[in-house]
């Protein structure tokens, strides 16, 4: 098995382990963890993509795109973040369980 | 790509609302509205003449500071991008300068209320970019920025319900994008590539595309609420303000459908089959029941009018197992894509302006009522005439009566169901329709309806009454340029054309 299949199957594995806290999860930070974890699986998806052997140059593209990337991430979980806290700080609610 | 004429209007068409935005978070909250309202009707006058001039010279492109693709970004004016951006344009300086007036009219001034203005601009240049981009990454970076002005835009009121419901829809977008995205990584590792046009081209069929293309399908399917991802959606749009709920509801979800177009038409080619478009169009079909029944049960007018959005999003998903050639058929032979085509785009822009309307009137109503539960509308037409007419107009439009744009779509709908073949999607069309019909009309019987008790209308702008009207009406005027319209999207190559890719690759084939 090559290096970069390995990584390759790690980010699938992270992708179906945060899609799968998003809907089981019932905790708004653990869904938003989850959305972190998906969004690490694709990242590392990309970068596993740049490099497949050792003796070519990487491709830079991916890296590029990867930190485009963790900069919109990061922005959409600070903002769930902040939703989040501002529902517990109104209701003190931490779940979908009881909104209407 | 290179030798087509360049032009700047592109990249201002991206930059200009970037700029006002960031101009006005300097101002107190009077400047905001000041600058957010030059700054829309600037960008919606730029994207006319940016629109004329696709017309005269055809699709220009903007390589943004000469940095060439695929390390520089490339934009791309087609004549489907100025068709949306034109739309967006015109849907969006009525629904600023109903803002304008609904913001002031307001008693209790939130304090967040002001930076509609910044957050509305972000998101129209997120819109525009994502009509002008030509690789996947960048439909990425477009649609991120969309979804979380929306989501802003969305709680804008900071009242919990509507905290609740932009959290879920901020949770909804980030999986939709994510899938989006990771389908891109397993595109970009497959080909090296992220050019629209060059994957098209070099894209192969084989278990990588068709599961890169389930995973981008899934993620925009979320983002545009199709069923079963609709859930999000009427909570989101019904508890925004009113201008916002118009805007998520006539604009924001058309992008993620644009991505789809785009990107089932110029690039997945290969890996589509007749199975796919079956069922995608499955999904709007039971999205067009669903919702529309779902319209006709609630009891406030906001939720009726967000449970429609799903339906007619489902018209949209309808077209393109029309837009599926099955094997054996050539594009030239198959004489249901013009009508196919010409019913997708109408639904876009009747849908655009009939919805606005909609939610532009529902604001008006609870600025009249102080809340919009649809008992109280009894004797509206005594109190509010000019929103009846336009609520009455609105609807039919959305129900597909002549001589309106909604007509239009569902009417040529019915046509490339019926040259197709497929006349197992022509009930559901009719079904849709009809009940479509029974909220609206049972909308109107209410406000035709004596009144009860003692009216506590409260009196509300008639200007901004005059601009639901003038939506409403827009909803019908778009019927007469449809020839030129029709032609000028033929000039550009993705309009008119079908999937016939399986035909030459045949690896996956009517399965």
């Amino acid at each position: 098995m090559e290096t970069y299949q390995i990584y390759s199957l790690t980010s699938a594995i992270l992708f179906i382990i945060g899609i799968g806290g998003i809907f089981m999860a019932r905790h708004f930070i653990k869904k938003i963890i989850a959305t972190v974890i998906m969004g690490g699986g694709v990242f590392l998806s990309f970068v596993s993509f740049a490099q497949r052997d050792a003796i070519t140059f990487a491709d830079p593209v991916p890296h590029a795109l990867v930190i485009t990337g963790i900069v919109v991430a990061v922005a959409s979980a600070a903002l769930a973040l902040a939703l989040a806290r501002r529902i517990y700080q109104l209701t003190g609610e931490e779940t979908f369980t009881n909104d209407k | 790509m290179i030798h087509l004429p360049s032009s700047p209007f592109p990249a201002l068409l991206v930059g200009l609302p970037i700029l006002m935005a960031t101009l006005s978070l300097f101002f107190r909250p009077g400047g905001k509205a000041a600058v957010g309202l030059m700054g829309s009707i600037l960008t919606a006058g730029l994207a006319l003449i940016a629109f004329v001039e696709v017309t005269q010279r055809g699709t220009v492109i903007h390589i943004l500071g000469g940095w060439e693709p695929p390390l520089g970004i490339l934009l791309r004016m087609d004549s489907l991008a100025a068709v949306f951006i034109g739309m967006t344009a015109i849907v969006g300086v009525f629904i600023s300068l109903y803002a304008w007036g609904y913001f002031r009219a307001q008693e209790t001034s939130a304090e967040g209320l002001p930076l509609f203005w910044p957050l509305w601009l972000f998101l129209w240049a997120g819109l525009n970019g994502l009509f002008l981009s030509n690789d996947l990454f960048n439909l990425f970076v477009t649609i991120e920025v969309i979804g979380i002005s929306a989501v802003s835009l969305a709680v804008l009121t900071g009242k919990t319900p509507a905290l609740f419901a932009g959290l879920r829809y901020l949770l909804a977008a980030i999986t939709g994008s994510m899938a989006y995205l990771f389908g891109v990584s397993l595109l970009y590792g497959s080909t090296g590539t992220l050019d629209l046009g060059l994957l098209g081209e070099v894209l192969e069929p084989g278990p990588t595309t068709s599961f890169s293309l389930l995973v981008i399908t899934l993620g925009l399917m979320i983002k545009m609420a199709g069923f079963p991802f609709h859930f999000w959606l009427p909570p989101a749009h019904s508890s925004a303000p009113a201008p916002v709920s118009a805007l998520l509801s006539a604009l924001v979800v058309k992008g993620a459908f644009y991505i789809l177009l785009r990107l089932w038409m110029e690039v997945f080619g290969v890996s589509l089959t007749y199975a796919a478009g079956q069922l995608i169009g499955l999904a709007g079909a039971i999205a067009v029941i669903w919702g529309s029944w779902q319209a006709l049960i609630q009891t406030s007018f906001k939720l009726i009018v967000a449970h429609s959005s799903v339906a007619q999003l489902g018209y949209l998903l309808m077209v393109f197992p029309l837009l599926i050639l099955a094997p054996g058929v050539s594009a030239d032979s198959a004489d249901w894509l013009s009508p196919a085509w010409t019913a997708g785009i109408y639904q876009v822009i009747a849908h655009a302006f009939a919805k606005a309307s909609f939610f532009l009137s529902a604001g008006l109503i609870i600025m009249a009522l102080g809340h919009d539960r649809i008992e109280s509308l009894r004797d509206l037409v005594g109190n509010m005439r000019i929103t009846a007419l336009a609520i009455g107009i609105a609807g039919v439009s959305l129900i597909g009566l002549p001589p309106s744009g909604g007509f239009m779509a569902k009417w040529m709908l019915l046509k490339g169901i019926f040259l197709s073949g497929q006349w197992w999607w022509a009930p559901v069309v009719l079904m849709g329709s009809l009940l479509t019909a029974g909220y609206v009309f049972m909308l109107l019987r209410l406000a035709f309806a004596p009144a009860r008790e003692m009216n506590t209308f409260r009196p509300v702008p008639k200007s901004l009454e005059i601009i639901a009207l003038m939506l409403a009406l827009g909803s019908f005027l778009i019927v007469f340029p449809a020839d030129s319209l029709i032609q000028f999207l033929e000039s550009s190559g993705v309009f008119g054309s079908g999937i016939e890719s399986i035909i030459e690759g045949g690896v996956y084939g009517n399965d």
